[in-house]
């Protein structure tokens, strides 16, 4: 791999409650080329947000404390000033959020979104920035943007609101797009052309992105690599392809089996992971999975690292596709089948 | 507009004519409540009050009368006090509407300069010991009660330390903006802030817990992210949305102080404004000038009322569809 856009290393990040210390995110490293399409996927509470949050300090609370490196181009983001941080947000690397809705501040018009964040990055005047914003909502599909670019926020439908947040975020053509959950608060039809036009903007702008999901099919549909990420630990790390052809760690196993199919023989019950998954404050000493996994053993109250084979040996000396579990590299695809037979009971 | 315009007319017309009505019943139809015999005097003979009686028209049916004092009110203006006779209500009333007026004004600019202020700065530094410290200042604002604090002003730039630093404190009154606006600053700078200590503690308060509530927004996130100072998100987005709720407010204060609420103010202060009048038709139970001021407060409150709601309409792009 070239030098990468964004490499992760060794990210922590912890909150000091009044239960003591609590860890949201454990060791996440990952590098990112440029054009790249990360998806990181886990259930809510896995890290997925707070880790994306951290690389551009983004979080405020004052009881965070956040550690390891994130190198931006070479620079290590966590050691910026607010300053040269600010240049970075928005310029080099731009984010999305969830929830359209809410997203945008009610009383300014989109267009007015669009400007300021073009003005905050370039010297350019009001009328060249909103003559911008009309392009950028054309771009993005919002019809009769000439007129569209005085509405107010509460006057776009939600996908519309979504599309209007996506110009905003590519305005000043960021090298990095970070979506969290850009289509979960969208219908699916809605769902479909969000990620159809984050696709094609991948092309015309060439950002690389880090989508942020809890949804294998929006992984499917997007990303080149995957991270598999449970209780603030990347369990399982790979090209797609390998990920959903070979994916190897039992909590992967159940994300895969828990989407519901639409080919092949009907299922009487979509198979589920057992258990809900646990928060920041039960973590386990050993593997974070451990106790909602079928596999478990006594190995599991040691924390597997993240290894092309943690128990030893090198699999297909292709080492891009690494997982962090303790079962046995061979005879994975079967250990599923066998835990799936049983979660059907 | 227009029929938005013709509507907020026609219900302020209707809240006047259910206010007037509700006051002349409460003096005139309430049991036990006898005009004549106030103004008659005490132990006067049965014929003297059927005189007074009939002299103030008091012995005609209750609809009449209220037709009657509507009439002297609005249409040929020219009202009789009960206890002056003679005294015109309604050039009393346009007398001091301008000193009530200067009063609010004034002590308005304050409290809102000094809300914005200190709410801003205490939503800003949250965390830090500023923040409280500002808060408390709020509540000891807002305990005092302004015809304590009037007085203790008074004592102190009148009396007690008239001799040495506030000698340039003039005589408590009041000064014509248009006959020299130098004295009537002067003479209305202790008024002012006295009475925008209340309202500044009260709206700091409030803009600061509606700033720390718009901060939280995801709206506030989303500016981070783009790269916008802290600064500006501060007084361009989170400030921007938290005076919606604040200006409603604002107007509703505003509209009630003009109408006479800033009463126990003017009083201290010895200001001829409308709360003062209407303090003295209380004492003296004199009903035209009651019926007139309360018709008088009741016109400004809907007059609020009908501008908020304008405004609210120009600040919230939310509300202007609804």
């Amino acid at each position: 791999m070239p030098e990468p856009l964004l490499e992760v290393d060794d990210l922590r990040v912890t909150f000091r409650t009044r239960r003591g210390t609590v860890t949201a995110v454990d060791g996440l490293s990952f590098a990112l080329a440029a054009g790249d399409t990360l998806g990181i996927v886990g259930e809510s509470g896995s890290g997925k947000t707070v880790s994306m949050l951290s690389i551009l300090k983004l979080i405020r609370d004052p009881n965070a404390r956040i550690s390891g490196r994130v190198l931006f181009r070479g620079r290590n983001l966590l050691e910026l000033t607010d300053r040269e941080l600010r240049d970075v947000r928005g310029r080099d690397i731009a984010m999305i959020f969830q929830d359209p809705m809410t997203a945008l501040t009610p009383v300014y018009r989109v267009g007015w979104h669009i400007a300021e964040q073009i003005r905050a990055h370039e010297k350019v005047s009001r009328q060249a920035a909103r003559d911008r914003a009309v392009r950028l909502l054309a771009e993005v599909g919002i019809p009769e943007p000439g007129r569209r670019v005085d509405n107010y926020p509460h006057e776009f439908s939600g996908g519309m609101r979504q599309r209007a947040v996506i110009a905003m975020a590519l305005a000043c053509n960021p090298a990095l797009l970070i979506a969290d959950e850009p289509t979960t608060a969208l219908d699916v039809t809605t769902q479909a052309q969000v990620l159809d036009l984050m696709r094609r903007l991948r092309e015309t702008h060439g950002s690389a992105i880090v989508v942020i999901t809890h949804d294998m099919g929006v992984v499917s549909e997007i990303a080149d690599r995957v991270l598999v990420m449970y209780g603030g630990r990347a369990v399982e790390r790979g090209p797609k392809r390998e990920v959903f052809r070979r994916p190897r760690h039992p909590y992967t196993w159940g994300l895969l089996d828990s989407v519901p199919r639409m080919a092949g023989p009907r299922v009487r019950r979509l198979p589920m992971i057992p258990g809900t998954p646990i928060g920041p404050l039960d973590l386990p000493a050993g593997c974070g999975f451990a106790p909602r996994c079928r596999l478990r053993h006594q190995a599991c109250e040691v924390r597997p690292e993240l290894a092309d084979a943690p128990t030893g040996g090198t699999r297909n000396g292709a080492s891009e596709h690494v997982d962090a579990c303790w079962l046995p590299a061979e005879g994975r695809a079967a250990l599923r089948e066998r835990s799936r037979e049983e979660s059907r009971g | 507009m227009l029929l938005f315009a013709v509507r907020r007319l026609a219900s302020a017309v209707l809240v006047l004519f259910a206010i007037s009505v509700l006051v002349f019943l409460i003096f005139f139809a309430t049991p036990g409540v006898d005009p004549a015999a106030r103004i008659a005097g005490r132990n006067a003979d049965p014929a003297t009050l059927a005189q007074v009686r009939h002299s103030f028209g008091l012995d005609r049916p209750i609809p009449i009368r209220y037709a009657l004092m509507m009439r002297h009110l609005f249409i040929s203006r020219d009202l009789e006090s009960f206890v002056n006779r003679g005294a015109k209500v309604i050039p009393q009333i346009v007398q001091a509407t301008p000193v009530t007026l200067s009063l609010v004004l004034g002590a308005a600019v304050i409290w809102v300069l000094f809300a914005v202020l200190m709410g801003t700065v205490a939503a800003w530094r949250r965390g830090t010991v500023a923040d409280p410290l500002i808060m408390l200042a709020g509540v000891v604002g807002i305990s005092l009660p302004v015809y304590w604090l009037g007085e203790v002003v008074n004592l102190i730039t009148q009396s007690r330390l008239h001799g040495s630093v506030f000698s340039w404190v003039p005589p408590l009154g009041y000064v014509s903006l248009t006959d020299d606006p130098g004295q009537w600053a002067l003479h209305l700078l202790f008024p002012w802030l006295t009475l925008a200590v209340l309202y500044a503690g009260i709206y700091a308060r409030l803009l600061r817990s509606e700033l720390v509530a718009n901060l939280n927004e995801d709206y506030v996130r989303t500016a981070r992210a783009k790269g916008i100072s802290e600064r500006r998100i501060l007084i361009r987005h989170a400030l921007r949305c938290s005076l919606i709720p604040i200006v409603s407010l604002f107007g509703l204060d505003f509209g009630a102080l003009v109408g006479g609420a800033a009463l126990l103010t003017e009083v201290v202060f010895g200001l001829p404004g409308v709360g003062k009048l209407t303090y003295d038709a209380l004492q003296t139970v004199d009903l035209p000038m009651i019926m007139a001021t309360v018709i008088y407060a009741a016109f400004f409150v809907v007059l609020a009322n009908a501008v908020v709601d304008v405004l609210y309409a120009r600040l919230d792009p939310r509300a202007r569809h609804a």
